[in-house]
């Protein structure tokens, strides 16, 4: 997993609340055997015409909007629990979403693969897209130490929850693999204990 | 000190290790798998050059990709077939049990799960997919998991967790005539909304559930995750109990005795506290029916779609409606319909298939439906024949295939084509979740059946009466 510190980038901003997994992912994409190039078939649905040409009235067409990090509406990632969905996202060059509300095994999957999901206040959502609206050339600086959010030149800032556990494996990009291996012994001796 | 909740119980009994301002390691007593969520999982092990740590508590089975017909032939699509042959060797090559295509224990792996005796009371379970909470129907704590986690487990037999909030669901009185578990959760999901559980494992609990099905049971909690839970469960009883017994992976003889005696201690103590309760009459519940593009978007049978012409409307509702092509304000009764698919994880069950063999029993479906049965099983299946369903289902023009996921998702060649309508049995009804452009309506397994019959949405309490 990749190390996260500090970003500073522009958005793209999809201002839709319930975004679920099968809009980020569809099912029909998730057939692959690797964890590589989701990213082409991200938001496929909303990105592609039918007959496979642009949509170009989705953000993700637009030239205006650029950038690392992803806005998305209240309850982002509800549904499947395809982790395809987080490997689409960070594939596609996104390394931050932020949202007012996340779906939970959505920001695990995210978690696991360097992806910083940033939960933020309703109203600091909305003055976000509001600033993005105005300038798509605003950017957001997100820095994990400070667990702080705020758009770049503006006095629009937040702090961020994180789990501490969490917040040091992505500083040094350690993953939960790891971290459990080196309790082996505990697990087994649980295992005796709860023996029949 | 106050009680603990059957939750706090399971959970507590399988902490392996607390960290530091963190999260719990979870132990993982069941962990399922199938072809599309672990082929990345297998390669992880591969890249550290380790195996699976307890490959004897791990169940595999091919279900999401799989064709409905011919299942003995090879899988016409390539990325399928590949997909599926990987899980197959891969199972080989780590020493996990496969109940693959062909094996006479193939299934949706939530439905064989249950079936097979393998999910019990007290256990913890997981598997890379959401509707793993249905396994919460036995007392069990279920719940979906992504593909990095699913590599823990195979690594370690444990997840790192961090503990859910409880929140109660509690449904009491007698249910009306025509209504299933199936319109009970979608009337809550209606209520609660697809984010109004998010951070919590519910219970559900009240006179309304104690007196449903095992089956019925596994619809309610197999739903939970719609509205964002982490899982459902609903405490074990002697429902529970007859269930199982006699299953072929249930405890036998004096172990079935011990194990009985430890399960009859799982449940909620009086005085537990939950962090949110929520209460429902059964009175209040009729057929249920999607509008839009959510499973929180529901109706009455019977009702209107949230009307969209005063000024400050919803535009998720909006874009909701447009991709359905409905109007706001409007009824659903008589809407014509094109497809019927009666499956998925959340109705494949042999009652399901029962009840709706009883309601079309002796009738037609309308010429232009296109009606489609897949059993969640083999065993299902086999059970059905055996019964004489087929003849019936078949009698009335449903077509009864083979078992797999088929149109919940259609990732095999199971798919509602674009801009038709589709009342399914199934758990999502998200744009292009039965293919592209394709509308679903969510509905009982009744309610499928008897649109299926007239052509167009029905109140199915119509036909019972008649």
């Amino acid at each position: 997993m990749e190390k996260f510190t500090t970003l500073t980038s522009t958005c793209v901003p999809v201002p839709l609340q319930d975004v679920d997994t099968d809009q980020i992912i569809p099912a029909r994409f998730l057939k692959a055997t690797t964890r590589e190039g989701f990213g082409d078939n991200l938001f496929c649905d909303w990105r592609y015409k039918e007959d496979g040409q642009l949509n170009e009235e989705f953000v993700l067409n637009d030239k205006k909007y650029k950038g690392e990090i992803l806005v998305a509406g209240k309850n982002f990632g509800c549904g499947s629990s395809r982790e395809h969905a987080a490997w689409a996202i960070y594939d596609y060059g996104f390394k931050v979403v932020v949202s007012s509300f996340f779906a939970d095994i959505f920001k695990n999957n995210a978690l696991n693969n360097g992806l910083l999901p940033v939960q933020v206040t309703d109203v600091f959502l909305d003055q976000v897209f509001a600033t993005i609206e105005n300038d798509p050339e605003a950017k957001i600086r997100i820095s994990l130490q400070d667990q702080e959010i705020s758009v770049v030149g503006s006095n629009l800032v937040e702090n961020f929850e994180i789990n501490p556990y969490k917040k040091l494996c992505l500083q040094k990009g350690y993953d939960d693999i790891d971290f459990l291996l080196s309790k082996i012994d505990e697990i087994e001796k649980y295992e005796l204990m709860e023996k029949d | 000190m106050a009680g603990k909740t059957l939750f706090d119980k399971i959970w507590d009994k399988h902490v392996v290790h607390q960290v530091e301002n963190g999260p719990q390691a979870l132990y993982i007593d069941r962990h399922f798998i199938h072809e599309v969520t672990s082929p990345q999982a297998f390669n992880g092990l591969k890249a550290r050059g380790i195996g699976v740590f307890r490959p004897e508590k791990t169940i595999a089975t091919a279900d999401h990709n799989v064709p409905t017909e011919n299942q003995h032939l090879p899988i016409k699509d390539q990325l399928s077939r590949h997909q599926v042959n990987t899980l197959v060797e891969n199972c080989k090559e780590f020493g996990v049990e496969l109940y693959g295509l062909g094996h006479p224990y193939q299934g949706i792996v939530h439905v064989i799960g249950p079936e097979l005796g393998i999910t019990q009371p007290g256990m913890t379970i997981v598997c890379g997919d959401s509707h793993t909470s249905t396994h919460g129907a036995f007392g069990s704590i279920a719940f979906g998991i992504g593909t990095s986690e699913v590599e823990q487990v195979f690594a370690t037999q444990c997840i790192l967790q961090k503990k859910p909030m409880k929140m109660k669901i509690q449904v009491d009185g007698k249910l009306k005539k025509g209504v299933l578990s199936k319109d009970i959760i979608l009337h809550i999901i209606s209520m609660l909304t697809t984010s109004g559980c998010t951070g919590y494992f519910v219970e559900f609990m009240g006179t309304t559930i104690q007196e449903l099905s095992m089956e019925a049971r596994m619809t309610i909690c197999n739903m939970s995750i719609e509205m964002g839970a982490r899982g459902g469960m609903i405490a074990p009883d002697e429902t529970t109990f007859s269930y199982l017994k006699g299953r072929e992976f249930a405890p036998k003889g004096d172990v079935w005795e011990k194990k009985l005696e430890y399960w009859k201690t799982l449940k909620t103590d009086e005085d537990a506290v939950f962090d949110k309760e929520f209460y429902f009459n059964a009175d209040d519940i009729d057929p249920m029916i999607t509008y839009g593009t959510n499973p929180a978007m529901g109706i009455s049978i019977t009702g209107n779609i949230p009307a969209t012409s005063n000024g400050s409307t919803d535009p998720n509702l909006k874009k909701a409606l447009q991709y359905m092509d409905l109007q706001g304000g409007a009824q659903l009764l008589g809407k014509k319909i094109d497809y019927v698919f009666i499956g998925s994880c959340t109705n494949s069950r042999i009652e399901d298939l029962r009840l709706v063999a009883e309601l079309v029993k002796g009738k037609k479906k309308a010429d232009h439906v296109h009606a489609m049965i897949i059993p969640g099983s083999r065993q299902v299946e086999l059970q059905a024949r055996s019964e004489g369903l087929d003849k019936i289902l078949e009698g009335a023009g449903f077509e009864l295939r083979q078992p797999g996921c088929s149109a919940c998702l259609g990732m095999n060649e199971d798919k509602v084509p674009k801009g038709m309508y589709c009342v399914s049995t199934s758990n999502r009804n998200f744009e292009g979740r039965q293919g592209p452009g394709a509308r679903t309506m969510l509905a009982s397994p009744l309610t499928a059946a008897a649109a299926a019959i007239n052509g167009y949405i029905t109140d199915v309490r119509e036909m019972i009466d008649k």
